[in-house]
């Protein structure tokens, strides 16, 4: 997959002599924007926090695809990217950012413990068992920890799933 | 909300504030009340528990074979030396030793362990105290040492490496020559981590005389590590409990006796010097041989109470065994080096200002995962 | 000290105190009443020392509990483990050592939090790990929690 290509605006361009004319439709036009930036509020909360570091570093560097605003507030942010346990004296905490984060909002659980309570701790007293008990989860991203190249990976299938939205129209009422 | 607290005034005029547990520059689930008059702090109370996993009871279940791998989840920036610790323990219990090339091999993998994890406190401290810089420059280091952690342990952060007898496998045959380079590239590069923070003037007024920690003080917090070290306090384990071999290997314990954020900070840098002269000095002597000593497929301890401690990145990690016979554990008990440190944050940053409370976070290098457990 | 003057530092102290030294180091246990004076002892004396409190923990042994404390003296480099018995596991009561290594404080929150035991005059007894309104006490070996699933 060429990546240049998914950053092309979607729609027709005529070239006229002082300068173009882009064709699309609305929808198109926002998603297309929403999804080449979006900012995450980073929830860190153990091991897989330093994995989600190491995709920001210079090497795997998330900022090519548009994430490199994160930031550990919910102000002005897209997309949170839930990175490790969830106890249960935490989750009201998360859901309170959670709510604080203004529509529309997307969540990524990154780790095994975010998707089902943990590689060994979902049979204690105090973990939850996966976050998706709290808040709704767009993509999964497995692993313990995931690398960041997964983690990449779960971030574009994202974009790929805001791409696909839509806020006029009929499709729009149906999704409704 | 009860649990988060509200921000208050009480009677006198203090004004309370919650940092965290969601906080930008507490790194981690870290949830400080802070009792304020005007900009200077007369209280900090931690509220722990956010990544409260129950690791402790967990192991109750598991046997002396799989406890092991959740212990790289507590202080995961030091996976392999928590993971060697729970080995040396049980190997305690059992009355055997690891191999001479297993022992060598667990060193090498501590120190290029320890670096990695002092790596990112650096690149960390900077990111807290305003400079994001430091960050990147430090993550090229540490991508290097991750790469040799993936190609012989198939892990880049929780490697589960060490076993009850030795490591779980042999190294790669490039391991060597990697090494080799990234010691290399960390020396050459170790000086351009001075340039870009040590000297820096901003840097130097937010951490010369902040956060001071008396020698007394630190020994009664049961304070460890480089925080301790800073202090003054002579708290190598692997000098005072040599432990895998550490006493045939030559390298110092850095000590410096300021106690400020200055102190934990050099104390640290100076640290990296002395692993990679650790590392040097044992790369081409690994001696051939097994990786790792014959156990038994399931591993019963005799019963009675074991106690092994190592020195983490961070300080002192005990894990207390208690047997009863049983295939696996009574009661595990890990006396975690974050722990105690953080229980002398109170004392430090008492009469400090706000902004100075960051930079004392920052230098005591917390973990909060080890903390809560 | 060798562990033998140690040991009958603490006989002249303690009359009833056994020994262990099966172990690495040496042991002994004690009633949970007892505990204080012997401890303040331990840190002032002069031959003794022991200023580092390196673990501090307590083990449920279903009929009774017993608190464990890891001692180490910096000057001396001796070690000791002291074992205070508390037999009544269901109001189980024991003094505070925070006045004597600070470190106690967050360690016996812990031990508070997870066993239940109380700390008399400890200056601040709360919960430290889970919420407030937690009830039991996770660690002992008879708590039941129905989320977690027998093995
Ligand atoms: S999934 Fe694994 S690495 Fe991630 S937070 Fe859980 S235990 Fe840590």
């Amino acid at each position: 997959m060429d990546v240049s290509e998914k950053l092309i605006f979607p729609g027709q361009k005529h070239e006229t002599a002082d300068g173009g004319i882009l064709i699309t439709k609305l929808d198109d036009a926002i998603n297309w924007a929403r999804a080449n930036s979006l900012w995450p509020l980073v929830f860190g909360t153990s091991c897989c926090a330093i994995e989600m570091m190491s995709a920001a570093d210079a090497k795997y560097d998330w900022s090519r695809f548009g994430f490199e605003v994160a930031r550990a507030t919910p102000r002005q942010a897209d997309l949170i990217i839930v990175a490790g346990t969830i106890v249960m004296k935490m989750a009201p905490v998360l859901k309170r950012l959670y709510d604080q984060m203004a529509d529309p909002k997307y969540v990524i659980a990154m780790g095994a413990c975010t998707i089902s309570g943990g590689p060994f701790f979902y049979n204690t007293y105090s973990v939850v068992k996966g976050v998706d008990h709290v808040i709704p989860v767009d993509v999964y991203v497995p692993g313990c920890p995931p690398r960041p190249e997964a983690l990449l990976h779960g971030m574009i299938a994202l974009q790929e799933k805001i791409k696909n939205e839509h806020y006029f129209g009929k499709k729009a009422e149906k999704d409704k | 909300m009860s649990l988060l607290g509200e921000d208050i005034v009480t009677e006198d005029g203090e004004f309370v504030i919650n940092m965290g547990p969601q906080h930008p520059s507490t790194h981690g689930v870290l949830h400080l009340k802070i009792w304020l008059d005007g900009e200077t702090i007369k209280r900090v109370q931690p509220h722990l528990g956010y990544i409260h996993r129950s690791i402790e009871k967990m192991s109750e279940n598991l046997s002396y074979r799989n406890f092991i791998f959740a212990t790289s989840r507590m202080d995961y920036l030091s996976a392999h030396i928590n993971n060697e610790a729970c080995a040396l323990c049980v190997e305690k219990g059992l009355q055997i030793e690891a191999t001479p090339r297993a022992q060598v091999i667990r060193i090498l993998m501590a120190e290029l362990t320890r670096l990695s994890s002092h790596q990112l406190w650096w690149g960390c401290t900077g990111l807290d105290l305003g400079a994001v810089t430091p960050f990147f420059y430090a993550f090229r280091e540490r991508e290097a040492i991750m790469e040799i952690m993936e190609e012989t342990c198939g892990a880049r952060l929780t490697m589960n490496y060490m076993v009850p007898g030795g490591v779980m496998y042999d190294i790669h045959p490039n391991f060597q020559k990697r090494v080799k380079d990234v010691m290399k590239q960390i020396k050459n590069n170790l000086h351009e981590y001075f340039e870009i923070l040590t000297g820096n003037v901003i840097f130097e007024n937010r951490t010369k005389g902040v956060g001071y920690l008396s020698k007394e003080d630190a020994i009664s917090y049961g304070v460890t590590g480089p925080t301790g070290r800073a202090s003054g306090v002579s708290c190598d384990v692997r000098k005072w409990f040599p432990y895998e071999g550490y006493d045939k290997v030559q390298f110092d314990e850095i000590l410096d006796n300021c106690g400020d954020c200055y102190a934990r900070y050099m104390v640290r840098m100076k640290e990296m010097d002395q692993s990679v002269s650790i590392i040097e000095q044992l790369i081409d002597n690994i001696p051939e041989g097994d990786f790792q000593t014959k156990t038994k497929n399931v591993i019963k301890l005799p019963k009675g109470e074991f106690y092994q401690r190592v020195e983490t990145a961070r300080g002192e990690l005990g894990v207390f065994i208690v047997s009863d016979g049983a295939a696996s554990p009574y009661r595990i008990k890990y006396r975690s080096p974050n722990f105690s440190n953080l229980s002398a944050i109170d004392h430090m940053a008492r009469g400090a200002k706000i902004g100075d409370l960051i930079a004392i976070m920052a230098t005591l290098d917390l973990v909060i995962p080890d903390i809560d457990r | 000290m060798t562990n033998e003057e140690i040991k009958l530092f603490i006989s002249a102290h303690i009359p009833a105190a056994t020994f262990d030294e099966s172990g690495e180091f040496l042991n002994v246990i004690i009633a949970s009443e007892e505990l204080l004076p012997i401890m303040k002892e331990l840190r002032s004396n002069r031959d003794l020392e022991f200023d580092y409190l390196f673990c501090l923990t307590c083990i449920d042994w279903k009929d009774h509990l017993m608190m464990v404390y890891h001692l180490l003296s910096k000057k001396h480099r001796h070690v000791i483990v002291i074992k205070a018995k508390i037999t009544d596991v269901n109001d189980p009561q024991i003094e505070t050592v925070c006045g004597i290594w600070k470190t106690a404080e967050f360690h016996e929150r812990e031990v508070y939090d997870l066993f239940g035991v109380k700390f008399i005059n400890h200056p601040d007894l709360r919960r430290i790990f889970l919420m407030d309104d937690w009830e039991g006490w996770p660690l002992r070996k008879n708590y039941v929690d129905e989320n977690m699933i027998e093995i």
